[in-house]
């Protein structure tokens, strides 16, 4: 697992910026949640997020994909500087993301969610839909495929026409891993895509993870608590503790910086 | 033993997403279709079409139209009599400045103007949820209805407010008002909600109805695959009420043929939301069961006692058709929250088990 990412490392180092977040605050009344945070994503490159719990990590992500709007500071994906966005604007621009706790839709099977990350890319009007032959279902069918191919590019065939409800958590995961794929998104951001798993669910999910940033050529922001899986799969490490980036850089100076492991370990104030 | 599909492979994705892709449910429809089109309107007396089988079709539209709004893109509303009530004055209106138009395409275009002013009231759905959303579209329908309760000019000036069909030909064929045939207004009522389910069927397993699932299931979840959620319940909303609008006009024309403003109050909204939920949310067939359901039991109940020959009166007979009702509603509701529609499904899967037990 070790040695392809280091390759990646390598390969990206000059890769071009996509996504580069400078000067974020971000105040909920007295809180502050984030304050002056600057970092990039280059493309190709995974790029973890990491720090204790309260730090600001999902705020983050938060921020780039629209949720939360920063007082201040600017995001610049693909060029294209932005203040305040809508979320679905943005998944237009090409950001996925999966949620912390899984968010797919319940009702609906493993295939319709799927399908479901393919609707903007799909354009015949209701009227056609209504008559459903023709036009629409050439467009269905097309999609379909593509929908077809992440199903089996995250090994889930036999969940296909299962109500996402009835599917243990793990799998749900992945579910949702595969309706951000299905976006063929420029940048993945995973807000802990292995939380709550076991080892063997975890290795999948990290083989899983490494294959869209290889294969399909994913640019990917993660955040992770499971040190071992951050530093083994991220290209560069940013290190959040209350709201301040304390450090930023290639997990192995990440992990002997004395400013992160004061915050993970604690420090004695005098 | 007779419903399985084992042995039947698809072998493209447009065989695996056709409506009904196991043969024997193909023959069910078809055989229903068959008896609805070719037996029914040939056996059985005026009587049952008029009060059974008519009102129970046009209300498998208007229920057609609320589960699109409630069960599909999860906005409830108690709304629908008014947007009914559009719908029908609507037809009232165009049929008698434009009386040579085609009383079906008048009914088509009714739903128009229901779509619109369901818009108008699905704005407050982009702030507000739940509950608070049907007291907002229970404005709705207080406002629509005293709208047509107050100006004049919708009901032609009539002194006491009501509107009535005037008689109308299609291709020479009494097809609404006085002289028209109970099996020529079944067949054209029929033929609508075919049409409809079939519009609605498509719809829902295309784009447009898996946006409206999203919004219903996590609307957070789609916003970030990048849907607009303005845009998707306001589609709701419009679509909705132009099946209501069409379902409204029908209700008048067809079934009531002299309707007052009454007729559309805000019980017929509660009438409707109980079939869609003792049908089935999110379901074409519950539409229709829920349908027939909630308006064919009653009035059989109320007969069976006199058809059976049981020597009871009239108002007796009533107390008890309320009573058997309601202890009906409570029990499928109690068998199965999800509606007849999932009770048919779990009937199905049982099936295609039987006779072995696991």
């Amino acid at each position: 697992m070790r040695a392809p990412a280091t390759e990646a490392a390598n390969a990206t180092e000059t890769g071009k910026t996509v996504l580069s977040a400078e000067n974020i605050s971000l105040t909920f009344g007295g809180l502050k949640a984030l304050r002056d945070v600057s970092f990039d994503v280059k493309k190709g490159e995974i790029r973890a997020i990491i720090g204790p719990n309260g730090a600001g990590k999902t705020s983050m992500l938060n921020c780039i994909n629209g949720f939360y709007h920063p007082q201040e500071g600017t995001i610049t994906f693909k060029g294209v500087a932005r203040r305040r966005a809508r979320p679905d604007r943005i998944a237009r621009q090409g950001i996925a993301r999966t949620f912390q706790n899984v968010a797919l839709f319940k009702g609906m099977s493993t295939l319709d969610n799927i399908m479901t990350g393919r609707l903007t890319k799909m354009h015949t009007n209701f009227l056609l839909q209504a008559i459903y032959w023709g036009p629409n279902q050439r467009e269905e069918i097309a999609h379909r495929e593509v929908c077809e191919r992440i199903i089996d590019f995250l090994e889930i065939e036999h969940i296909r026409n299962t109500p996402v409800g009835r599917l243990p958590y793990g799998l749900q995961k992945r579910v949702e891993l595969a309706r951000a794929l299905a976006m063929e998104p420029d940048l993945l951001l995973l807000d802990e895509p292995m939380a709550g798993m076991n080892l063997e669910e975890k290795q999948d999910m990290c083989r899983f993870i490494l294959d869209t940033n290889h294969q399909l050529g994913t640019t990917i922001v993660l955040i992770e608590h499971d040190m071992g899986v951050v530093m083994d799969l991220s290209d560069r490490v940013a290190v959040l503790d209350y709201g301040n980036l304390i450090a930023d850089g290639r997990p192995d100076d990440v992990q002997s910086d004395q400013r992160v492991i004061d915050a993970y370990l604690g420090v004695s104030h005098q | 033993m007779f419903y399985r599909e084992a042995g039947q492979f698809k072998t493209s994705y447009a065989a695996d997403q056709a409506i009904f892709p196991i043969l024997q449910d193909r023959l069910f429809v078809i055989a229903v279709l068959a008896v609805a089109y070719l037996v029914i309107p040939f056996i059985s007396t005026p009587y049952f079409l008029v009060t059974i089988m008519i009102p129970s079709l046009i209300f498998c539209i208007a229920a057609l139209g609320l589960n699109v709004l409630t069960g599909y893109a999860g906005q409830l509303s108690l709304g629908t009599g008014g947007f009914m009530a559009v719908g029908a004055y609507a037809t009232f209106k165009m049929t008698t400045m434009f009386p040579e138009l085609n009383i079906v395409i008048v009914f088509l275009l009714s739903g128009v103007f229901a779509a619109a002013v369901g818009v108008l009231f699905g704005l407050p759905s982009l702030r507000i949820k739940g509950f608070y959303l049907a007291v907002a579209t229970l404005a709705a329908q207080f406002f629509l209805i005293w709208l047509f309760n107050r100006v004049g000019w919708f009901s032609n000036y009539d002194p006491s407010g009501t509107i009535s069909m005037p008689p109308r030909d299609v291709f020479g064929i009494r097809v609404v008002g006085s002289g028209a045939a109970p099996e020529v207004r079944y067949l054209m009522v029929l033929t609508l909600v075919v049409v409809f389910c079939l519009l609605v069927k498509n719809l829902v397993r295309s784009r447009m109805g898996r946006t409206w699932m999203a919004v219903r299931d996590m609307d957070i979840a789609a916003e970030i695959i990048g849907i607009r959620l303005m845009w998707a319940k306001l589609s709701a909303f419009a679509i909705s009420s132009y099946l209501c609008g069409v379902a409204g006009g029908l209700y008048f024309a067809v079934y009531l043929r002299t309707v007052e403003t009454i007729a559309f109050d805000v019980v017929l909204s509660f009438v409707v939301l109980f079939m869609i939920i003792v049908g089935g949310l999110g379901s074409v067939l519950g539409s229709i069961l829920g349908a027939f359901f909630i308006t064919a039991i009653p009035v059989i109940l109320t007969r069976a006692p006199h058809d059976l020959g049981i020597p009871i009166s009239v108002d007796m007979a009533q107390h008890l058709e309320v009573i058997i009702f309601g202890s009906l509603i409570i029990f499928f509701l109690i068998v199965e929250p999800h509606g007849l529609a999932r009770l048919w499904q779990i009937a199905k899967e049982k099936l295609r088990r039987w006779p072995f037990p696991y």
